[in-house]
């Protein structure tokens, strides 16, 4: 007889038997992904020394992590969490950076903003973007260089090509306030740098049309402009967070409530400070331009520092949203995606409490009456 | 237009059904060894008493066990034999009770399906109440609550539905489905009883829609007699086959926290019960054998056997061309709520329902990571918790806290675990975090 007791050699574990075949490691690699092909075009764009701050920044977050695994004793390299979020970090990063920047984003992003907290999952503010702020107020001035990409066939290029469209409009906005009809003009009026590419495309538009679009939007989508690493191509951006959402990696809740949010602020709002009057913002070019992208799809649908239920996902979305209107419009620097979500993460826990589930069987009112 | 199928209100996940290699089996008696062991503990309740010692000659269908107190179960032994030892048992449940190891020898009855008793009908409910005690009939689809007690209606409540439960939402099993296929007509009077007895007002026969089949044979066969009784597709939905969430997609009522489904005017009662009612009533047979599905990646041969109580689970999994060295678990009921084997000698109880030799692909273990925070347990899970919160407070011993925030309203179904991208073993914290909890208080 072979069943003695000594040959059962089965798991024995706690039901239930099976599981599920989305783990932690597949959403991370999933992210990273969907993140790459944006950050490839950046590189494209930019050349070798944007792969190399991209480089730096996913070695720098990795050892960093590494260096917690040994003090901690626990190894958690392996749930892929911080390469991600040293992509992150590179991808938010102006090309041109000095090397040092990067690093000691990275490790600022993975010892300050996520060990100190417990290490994955009780951080609260994203990482990336703690380490992303540090550099900012760290070295503002090399954060805010950029750098004109490789594609500008226009040319009108000269002193401007390396302001970012947002910083362009910025600074330049409140000058032609009431002389402009609307902040897209702006760009064409001042010879912000766009493709012949883009010329043509828009110019046949409006030989269809009739109508006068101007010219940018395109330039925009795609991703020939200045901005970070990795924030420049919205449609690539947009294209790994569609896949994402089909993966059911993340929710549409908030990149749904971001950007519309966002929108809608800017279409009534927006062409305030042009002086053209309530409703009259350009919506369209403010959603693919700066980092509103990569921030909606990749950094306010962080898992760990966004809310569990769909009602708190909404409004965390709409704060983001709101926040990052305010920022960009009214604020000092020409971006807000990144101060914005970090603030909203502060409210996480809170809108956790707020939308905590009803009990099944458990009427709302009745709450504590139960023991 | 078609009719929008009914379900339960929130949560609830789809995992692969796993049915088809053997829910086209038909059922077949199995082989048995030459020992059975027979627990007395195999209900929700006390252990039954055991009534014979070492030595001691039992017949086919004796009761061999005496129900102890309200909440429990006669046990009757489903071979001739000797017994050779009594000895406590722990069952993969974790429940410990004397069982009787038996030396399976002598003449066995004739089987035979004469109705013993055509004259039901003119029983009261008392009566028949008792004759399903005197059987030792428990729940059969997981449970085991004993039926005696699971379907009386306590005075001054009523009894607006009695809903038969053929749901089996969990996956690979399929005895309910067979049960309905093959034994139409006796699970359809074993209702009748059940009716009766809670004097319902609807009867509602609920199964899922992935077994169009069944539900075709329920409906044809409700229709064919004449009764009044109503079959319902449900979309599919992990799990529906719970009572509380069985009641709420076909009624839509809530059963109240802590409460039992006649709260709501509700009796639920499994499929494969309604058969054994109709064995123990019509043909007054006690509950000595069930039907179990044997399945998973490493059975050569799925099938559903209609085996006694007491045979080691082994010797079923041998009987359908196991692959030992395949297995990496091996599971006794279904994979979501089921229990994995600590020992292949176990018998078949009453609960079994199903036997399962899984593969290392099949579980898909996770590595262990930090929980991510991701919500999806709290989505999933149906009955309104937050998982993740009362992981932590189990993990930093807040036990009383873990209570306040509704551990006692989770029931187990794993939606939580199966779910977490983490891995983490959220149902046997809650599990521990119970057993806690009583401990202390
Ligand atoms: S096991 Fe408990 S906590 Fe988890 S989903 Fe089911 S009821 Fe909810
Ligand atoms: S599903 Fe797992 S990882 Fe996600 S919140 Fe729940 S416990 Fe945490």
């Amino acid at each position: 007889m072979k069943d003695k007791k000594s040959e059962f050699r089965f798991s024995v574990v706690s039901s239930p038997q099976i599981r599920g075949n989305l783990s932690t490691g597949k959403i991370m690699l999933y992210v990273i992904l969907a993140l790459l092909p944006a950050a490839l075009w950046g590189v494209f764009q930019f050349g070798f020394y944007s792969l190399a701050v991209l480089v730096v920044s996913i070695v720098s977050a990795a050892v960093a992590e590494g260096l917690v695994c040994l003090i901690r004793k626990k190894n958690t390299l392996g749930d892929g969490s911080a390469v991600l979020t040293g992509l992150l970090v590179g991808m938010n990063m102006p090309p041109s950076i000095p090397l040092y920047i990067p690093v000691a984003a990275s490790f600022v992003a993975i010892i300050v903003f996520k060990a100190v907290f417990g290490g994955l999952g009780c951080n609260i503010v994203n990482p990336a973007l703690g380490g992303r702020l540090f550099a900012f107020f760290s070295w503002s001035s090399a954060m805010f260089t950029f750098q004109s990409p490789r594609v500008f066939l226009s040319s009108t290029a000269d002193a401007v090509t390396s302001a970012t469209p947002l910083s362009f409009l910025k600074s330049s906005v409140s000058e032609y306030a009431g002389s402009i009809a609307s902040e897209a003009d702006l760009i064409a009026l001042k010879h912000y740098p766009v493709t012949r590419w883009d010329l043509a495309v828009t110019d046949r538009i409006n030989a269809w049309t009739g109508e006068n679009f101007c010219s940018g939007y395109f330039d925009a989508f795609f991703g020939f402009k200045s901005g970070c690493i990795g924030e420049i191509s919205a449609f690539l951006l947009l294209s790994g967070g569609l896949f994402l959402l089909a993966k059911r990696i993340i929710r549409w809740e908030i990149p749904t409530a971001f950007i519309g949010t966002f929108a809608l602020l800017v279409w009534v709002f927006g062409g305030l400070r042009a002086g053209t009057g309530f409703f009259s913002g350009d919506p369209l070019y403010q959603v693919l331009t700066g980092g509103l992208m990569l921030g909606a799809f990749f950094m306010a649908t962080d898992m760990v520092t966004s809310p569990f239920r769909s009602g708190a996902m909404l409004l965390f979305g709409v704060g983001c949203g709101l926040l990052t209107f305010l920022i960009r419009f009214y604020g000092s620097f020409p971006e807000g995606v990144s101060l914005a979500i970090v603030f909203m993460n502060l409210t996480v826990p809170m809108l956790d409490r707020l939308f905590i589930p009803r009990r099944f069987g458990v009427k709302r009112k009745k709450k504590g009456e139960k023991a | 237009m078609k009719h929008r199928l009914k379900t339960f209100g929130r949560g609830g996940i789809h995992p692969d059904d796993k049915k088809a290699p053997a829910a086209d089996c038909p059922v077949r008696n199995s082989y048995f060894g030459q020992t059975a062991v027979i627990p007395m503990g195999q209900h929700l309740g006390a252990p039954a008493e055991c009534l014979v010692k070492p030595g001691d000659t039992v017949r086919e269908g004796e009761r061999i066990g005496e129900a102890a107190g309200p909440i429990s179960a006669h046990v009757h032994c489903p071979f001739p034999g000797v017994v050779e030892k009594v000895e406590p048992l722990i069952l993969p449940n974790g429940s410990s009770s004397r069982a009787v190891f038996l030396r399976i020898e002598g003449p066995f009855e004739p089987v035979s399906d004469r109705r013993v008793n055509d004259g039901w009908a003119r029983m009261s409910s008392e009566e028949l109440l008792a004759m399903i005690r005197e059987a030792g009939l428990v729940g059969l689809g997981g449970a085991t609550f004993p039926v005696h007690v699971k379907i009386a209606v306590p005075k001054g409540k009523k009894a607006d539905f009695l809903i038969i439960n053929g749901v089996e939402c969990e996956p690979y099993l399929c005895a309910d489905y067979r049960v309905m296929l093959e034994y139409t007509e006796e699970v359809l009077e074993g209702i009748d009883i059940v009716a009766k007895i809670t004097d319902a007002a609807k009867v509602i026969i609920a199964v899922e829609n992935n077994k169009p089949k069944a539900i075709e044979k329920m409906k044809e066969a409700v229709a064919r007699s004449g009764r009044p009784y109503i079959v319902e597709s449900l979309k599919v939905r992990y799990p529906q086959g719970d009572e509380k969430q069985l009641i709420q997609a076909v009624t839509g009522a809530e059963v109240p926290s802590g409460a039992l489904p006649i709260e709501v005017g509700c009796v639920v009662c499994n499929v494969g019960t309604a058969k054994s009612v109709y064995d123990a009533v019509v043909l007054r047979r006690p509950l000595t054998e069930r039907i179990v599905t044997v399945s998973g990646g490493a059975v050569a041969h799925p099938a559903n056997l209609k085996t006694r109580i007491g045979v080691p689970v082994k010797d079923l999994l041998s009987e359908c061309g196991t692959d030992f060295s395949k297995v990496k678990k091996i599971v006794i009921g279904g994979p979501m709520m089921g229990f994995a084997l600590a020992d292949w000698n176990t018998p078949v109880t009453k609960g079994t329902g199903g036997i399962l030799a899984l593969t290392a692909k099949e579980i898909r273990t996770k590595a262990e990571t930090a929980c991510l925070h991701c919500g999806r347990c709290v989505r999933v899970c149906p009955m309104g918790l937050a998982p993740v919160t009362l992981y932590k407070l189990i993990q930093a011993g807040e036990y009383a806290k873990a209570a306040e925030a509704g551990l006692s309203d989770c029931k187990e179904c794993g939606c939580c675990s199966y779910t977490c991208p983490a891995g983490l073993y959220l149902v046997q914290a809650f599990k521990k975090g119970k057993i806690l909890r009583r401990k202390m208080g």
